[in-house]
């Protein structure tokens, strides 16, 4: 008796759970004329609720110490390393080959661990302390944004989608993010690899559905400090808005994912804000003190 | 206009056997209301209604007279919007606090409202009580919010609970009452009913569910079950009762399930500042960002609008 197939409903990523679209509509997409698994279609209110999540979720996210946060992008690695066999499965349904797929996974896995190091590290690289005329101590550090979203990279299912996240929330940042529309089976996969490793709820909040049908909602919110665009053209009208209520837009996109470009601390700083903070002190040097 | 004063009314039932509720089919009831979806016009309009009943809050140890000066300036300008947006109902404050506020509010149709009675446990004999009162009530305060005792009520001193706050009502003279039954600390619906009961017959011109001070303070199923006390209450005796939830209402969205509750429970008459209020400190901001979020379309965020 031939057996009927069940076919995975993908849920998305809000706030550390996995509840189903709002909206109660999914997508089918295939690949080869086989179907992918059914997809839930976003709307802008899971969005929204999604906003609310990364939102809350910042604060203490952000005040986490560095080194807390480099353990847990590294173990978000170890986790993705444990489930190899699912995530190769999957490259290969959405139409990798065996060979592909191993390298891509293994690639995602490295630069996971590439981006743990960095947690506690680019503040000494890239803070400074600032030379001023007077007798202040001034010095410029990097702080967090606060909610970014990411339009992910459609065509590199988990290396494209770790490349653009993961730089932007170790920074403190958290995030919303579009998965990829073709290839959306890894993004909430890899939803299932955060939730099980430790970093808190909401932090990370994925989303699949139509680029076309949220990117005005995703421009136009006013609780989106940051935008990350990583699909090949930026949308006119994504522009237009984000000019209108002035948030930084990004655009990060490669043509080769697994490239050493993308192994680059700068990356964390387009999500950062830099402060400066000026400390009044005693004149050291020159004259004796007047006590 | 209409006194809205209430009276005592001396002949009241035995309270040991007033009516009993029906829980499962409350919650039924209560989450029906949640699933209404209200359309562009109607929460626009239902928006602005449930900005004019807040009774903007702070009861906190550490209140200052400037933290209760800027509280009182919020409640008059809630937000510079390109549309008229209306005042909240009241400010609620402790006693010593009620002067500093009515200096503040004067002339903008802002009420300021009280907590009196050894707020918020009630732990207290009647005569600090009654002097507590009358100190608010001196201060200028316009409505008086008062706690009963939940540890008589729950002995069973059915007319004690009764007698207090008939005596409360009498020292507030010309301000309006409001009961606050503490729910959270009833235990049941059926409590809560009689409670309610209890309240209404001894003049309360609001009853309230909750301090704030504890959790659940206001829910959907506790409130209903008030509103229909008060159905009841107007039903047998032609006398209007108002109500306020207060505490845990934090989001429009609510805010509007609870207008609809009292559209359908109660009617249209109930539906002004008169006869309802919401108990809050957050909920203004909240429903300011979907005010702005209808006139603009775009979602709004707590970093531009003002904190107290």
């Amino acid at each position: 008796m031939s057996r009927l197939e069940v076919l995975k409903t993908y849920k998305i990523y809000i706030g550390g759970k996995f509840p189903r679209t709002e909206s109660g509509r999914y997508y089918t997409p295939e690949q080869n004329g086989s179907k992918l698994g059914n997809i839930c279609l976003s709307s802008r209110k899971d969005f929204r609720n999604a906003v609310v999540a990364a939102r809350s979720a910042q604060g203490s996210w952000a005040n986490r110490s560095a080194f807390n946060k480099s353990q847990i992008i590294y173990r978000i690695a170890e986790m993705l390393e444990g489930r190899r066999a699912q995530f190769i499965e999957e490259l290969i349904k959405m139409g990798a080959s065996k060979a592909k797929a191993v390298k891509e996974l293994e690639e995602s896995i490295d630069r996971l661990v590439y981006f743990a190091g960095w947690c506690d590290k680019y503040q000494q690289v890239f803070g400074s302390v600032n030379p001023v005329a007077s007798a202040h101590f001034n010095f410029s550090m990097y702080e967090a944004q606060g909610v970014v979203s990411i339009v992910a990279p459609e065509d590199s299912a988990l290396l494209g989608l770790i490349s653009a996240v993961i730089p932007v929330i170790i920074g403190g940042n958290t995030a919303v993010i579009i998965a990829s529309e073709s290839m959306p089976l890894c993004a909430i996969s890899f939803a299932e690899v955060l939730a099980t490793s430790d970093l808190p709820g909401g932090v990370v909040n994925i989303l699949t559905g139509h680029e076309k049908e949220l990117i005005d909602h995703i421009s136009k919110h006013m609780d989106v400090n940051g935008l990350l665009y990583c699909r090949e053209n930026v949308p006119l009208s994504f522009d237009e808005n984000c000019e209108i209520n002035m948030k930084r837009l990004s655009h990060l996109y490669s043509t080769n994912w697994s490239s050493e470009d993308l192994e680059n601390p700068y990356l964390i700083l387009d999500h950062l804000e830099v402060k400066t903070t000026w400390h009044p002190i005693e004149q050291i040097g020159g004259s004796a003190p007047s006590y | 206009m209409k006194n809205l004063l209430n009276k005592p009314l001396k002949k009241h039932p035995d309270f040991r056997h007033t009516t009993t509720i029906d829980q499962v089919g409350v919650l039924e009831r209560t989450s029906r209301i949640t699933k209404r979806s209200i359309k562009n016009e109607a929460k626009m309009q239902g928006l602005k209604m449930a900005l004019n009943m807040i009774d903007l809050t702070t009861l906190e140890g550490a209140d200052t007279d400037q933290k209760v000066r800027q509280m009182c300036n919020k409640a008059k300008n809630l937000h510079v919007s390109s549309i008229k947006l209306p005042t909240t109902a009241a400010v609620c404050v402790y006693p010593s606090l009620v002067k500093t506020a009515k200096k503040e509010v004067e002339g903008s149709g802002v009420k300021v409202a009280a907590v009196a009675t050894a707020f918020p446990s009630g732990q207290a004999p009647l005569d600090v009580k009654l002097a507590d009162t009358k100190f608010a009530v001196s201060e200028g305060a316009d409505e008086i919010d008062m706690v009963i005792s939940r540890g008589r009520f729950h002995q069973g001193e059915y007319n004690y609970v009764y007698d207090e706050i008939c005596a409360i009502k009498e020292a507030c003279g010309k301000a309006r009452l409001k009961v606050i039954l503490e729910t959270g600390e009833l235990g049941s619906l059926d409590k809560v009913r009689k409670a309610s009961d209890i309240a209404m017959y001894a003049g309360a011109d609001f009853i309230k569910t909750s301090t704030g001070k504890i959790s659940p303070a206001a829910t959907m199923p506790v409130t209903y079950v008030m509103l229909q006390a008060i159905r009841d209450f107007y039903t047998q005796h032609n006398i209007m009762v108002g109500m306020k939830p207060a505490g845990g209402i934090s989001t429009a969205k609510v805010a509007l399930h609870y207008l609809i509750m009292v559209k359908e429970v109660l009617g249209e008459q109930w539906l002004n500042n008169n006869w309802f209020r919401f108990g809050a400190s957050r909920l203004a901001n909240d429903v300011l960002m979907q005010i702005e979020k209808q006139l603009s379309g775009a979602y709004q965020s707590a970093d531009y609008f003002s904190k107290d």
